[in-house]
């Protein structure tokens, strides 16, 4: 199949060519708080504490997720990082497909994959309930538990 | 006879390499950006579901690989920060080899701090 390459500066009147540009735009802008985001997230998580990962367990998220910092700070790395990984799986995509129908498969699964995890990863943050563990009060002892 | 080209921005060279490693550092995050949202759902089902599955982030294996992770999204980072300074900075282009370099070597300073650190707690008392 023959692939059409477009001049480069032709007028981009192509249904789309916005989109393009503002997904250029979302990579660079994501990328740049995804950086600070992330390094904080490996500080946090596995560098300051001094246990480091072995220290990462239900108790460790209930205690930070008690914090609506927290829970922000880690909606927005599920939300930019996602959909910066997402877009840029599109670009390989776009780059490395040939077949018109394989592109629009993957595409498509990379997007429907992209929309579920961030509706399951903001339910999660959002609706989490510490008391679902028995021994919450062991490392929470003020939360007041229902029922 | 006429000299073969020093390379561009993309083509051949280090330009090149750094825009290989940017994909490659790029797919490896983002299937462990999958695993890990999976797994920190896990907090919505039990803590003993959640933790058993944590617990595999703290074996010998899987440790030493988050230090692969960790080069992976250090390098992403600093050579994202390189691409925008090509992309805005008017001098971009021209010293972007030279901002390759100076991300190799944040990467390292960075990766010397975390691979004692990290060993440490993989393998440490």
């Amino acid at each position: 199949m023959a692939v059409i390459i477009e001049q480069p500066d032709a007028p981009r009147s192509r249904k789309g060519a916005q989109w393009e540009k503002r997904a250029w735009i979302f990579m660079r802008i994501s990328g740049v708080f995804l950086i600070f985001l992330i390094i904080g997230h490996l500080l946090v998580n596995l560098v300051l504490p001094e246990r480091g990962v072995k220290a990462i367990d239900f108790a460790f998220v209930a205690g930070k997720w008690a914090s609506p910092f927290w829970q922000v700070y880690d909606g927005l790395i599920l939300w930019l990082a996602l959909i910066h990984g997402t877009n840029g799986m599109r670009t390989l995509v776009n780059d490395y497909t040939e077949r018109v129908w394989l592109r629009k498969a993957l595409n498509t699964t990379l997007w429907v994959t992209a929309g579920l995890l961030i509706l399951l990863g903001t339910l999660v943050i959002t609706t989490f309930d510490p008391c679902i563990d028995p021994n919450v009060h062991t490392y929470l002892p003020d939360l007041v538990c229902k029922g | 006879m006429a000299k073969l080209p020093a390379g561009t921005l993309y083509r051949g060279k280090l330009g090149m390499w750094s825009w290989v490693l940017h994909r490659i550092t790029g797919v490896g995050i983002y299937f462990f950006l999958l695993v890990h949202i999976l797994d920190t759902a896990l907090v919505r089902v039990s803590a003993e579901a959640y933790n058993s599955v944590v617990a595999s982030y703290k074996t010998d294996i899987i440790g030493v690989a988050e230090i692969g992770l960790v080069g992976a999204i250090l390098f992403h980072g600093f050579n994202g920060i390189r691409i925008m300074l090509i992309d805005f900075w008017r001098k971009g282009a021209k010293y972007q080899n030279v901002m390759f370099w100076i991300v190799l070597v944040i990467w390292a300073v960075l990766m010397a701090g975390f691979i004692p650190r990290q060993l440490m707690h993989i393998f440490g008392a």
